[in-house]
């Protein structure tokens, strides 16, 4: 059964996308197929493993556990947002030096965690570090590089 | 699209939210941070045909003092929030340290606390913790008002509440704890973020080293929260003791009748109902 759309204006990375969506559509879908961001990555879709982790208002949210039409003036941030043109943001460089990615796939929604939280709690110690990290499910890399990643970006981050 | 269609209202008054309950009685569901409901939609095991979405109703994210000590947590205030709470006292501890078990932190900055006790969860936190406190849950109805003892407010079948279908919970009054009160929680799940396995939920009240008044709720033992009362009268009139704590663990894994499932068997858990309340009681006499 579809149903009727409804016009959204998104900000997303600053950047506004009008879209026409049904209300059931999540915000990843959204962002995927409306506004052309595929960086975005769906796992579970259930709101277990974190891959499709965005920034909504700055905080981290499951975009599988959202539905588009709820995000209304919000400023939504993606993966896309967080180089600046060639130059990678601390915390992708950080995965690149520390081998903080293997396939990939649940890079994206580390990444826009480990980012919310560094922005907002920029001395955050290693304890509850992993706490945070532990919200999000990785199958290659044992999580050890992850963390040792997110603890070089945030001595980046802070000098 | 994983979810079935529905229809789509963002009420911008409690009045408008109650009206829009009232004309689809049992079709409707109330949106709030969605991180129990979406799931369920996900799957299609929830199929609402309209979803009431209750962001924008004013008044529902407030954390408000009542009388002194006491307050009243609104619908929407979201586990984060609470997690890192204001509220001054043994309350405001007991609130932030539950607050933190629940879930993950992207988890925690959507969900809120009045949709974890409409939903019902038997292994909830925040569901152990209204049971343990008494809390009062405020409903409304297009047509009515009523306040609920959190001990009617959850029936004994998992995910189910006394709450009709054109009612709202629109907040939760949580009493006030004395300054002297202790106060625990402890908690076993597998994996950090994971529903609890068992937990306990404890405030005790102390004359000196005598124990006068004490409460524990558990979850994860029942269809809902329940109370471990026979542990609470060991406890109530007894010294501050290690052998008192070992006496009412005891009593409380003794009157509990878990059921067994794939996260671990009814021996299991009644042994983890011990250790969590001894775990808890620890916290609260220290």
């Amino acid at each position: 059964m579809s149903q009727e759309r409804v016009e959204l204006t998104l900000t997303v990375n600053g950047e506004r996308h009008d879209v026409r969506v049904e209300p059931r559509k999540t915000l990843a879908d959204t962002l995927r197929e409306d506004c052309g961001l595929t960086g975005t990555h769906l796992g579970c879709e259930h709101g277990v493993c974190g891959a499709c982790t965005v920034l909504v208002d700055d905080e981290p949210v499951r975009s599988c556990l959202m539905f588009a039409v709820q995000c209304g003036s919000q400023a939504i941030r993606t993966v896309e947002g967080l180089a600046d043109g060639d130059r990678l943001h601390p915390i992708q460089q950080a995965f690149w030096e520390h081998h903080g990615l293997q396939c990939g796939f649940c890079t994206p929604g580390f990444l826009m965690l480990a980012t919310s939280v560094l922005e907002s709690r920029p001395d955050i110690g290693d304890e509850e570090l992993r706490e945070v990290l532990a919200s999000n499910l990785c199958r290659c890399t044992g999580y050890q590089n992850i963390i040792t990643s997110v603890h070089a970006a945030r001595d980046q981050m802070r000098s | 699209m994983k979810p079935a269609a529905f229809e789509y209202h963002a009420p911008r008054t409690v009045e408008e939210a109650l009206s829009l309950l009232h004309e689809h009685q049992d079709e409707a569901k109330v949106l709030a941070g969605g991180q129990s409901l979406v799931p369920a939609m996900n799957f299609r095991l929830a199929r609402p045909a309209v979803l009431v979405d209750i962001a924008h109703v004013p008044d529902l994210d407030r954390i408000e003092a009542t009388d002194p000590g006491g307050v009243t947590i609104g619908a929407r205030v979201r586990h984060l929030d609470l997690e890192h709470n204001t509220i001054a006292g043994p309350l405001g501890s007991l609130i932030a340290s539950t607050g933190r078990w629940v879930g993950h932190y992207p988890i925690r900055v959507r969900g809120t606390f009045g949709g974890s006790l409409a939903h019902a969860d038997p292994a909830a936190e925040w569901c152990a913790l209204a049971c343990a406190l008494d809390a009062e849950v405020h409903c409304r109805s297009a047509s009515s008002e009523r306040t609920v003892g959190a001990g009617d407010f959850f029936e004994q079948m998992a995910f189910t509440t006394c709450l009709e279908p054109d009612e709202l919970l629109v907040g939760v009054r949580l009493p006030r704890l004395s300054d002297s009160c202790g106060v625990g929680m402890a908690e076993f799940a597998r994996r950090w973020g994971d529903f609890a396995i068992v937990l306990a939920v404890t405030a005790v009240e102390r004359d000196g080293d005598s124990i006068t008044g004490a409460r524990i709720a558990l979850g994860g033992v029942a269809g809902g929260p329940v109370r471990a009362l026979n542990a609470e009268a060991v406890l109530n009139g007894g010294p501050a003791t290690a052998e008192t704590v070992a006496a009412a663990a005891a009593a409380a894994a003794d009157e509990v009748d878990p059921t067994g499932d794939i996260h671990g068997s009814a021996d299991y858990r009644r042994d983890l109902v011990r250790t969590m309340v001894t775990r808890a009681l620890d916290q609260a006499l220290a």
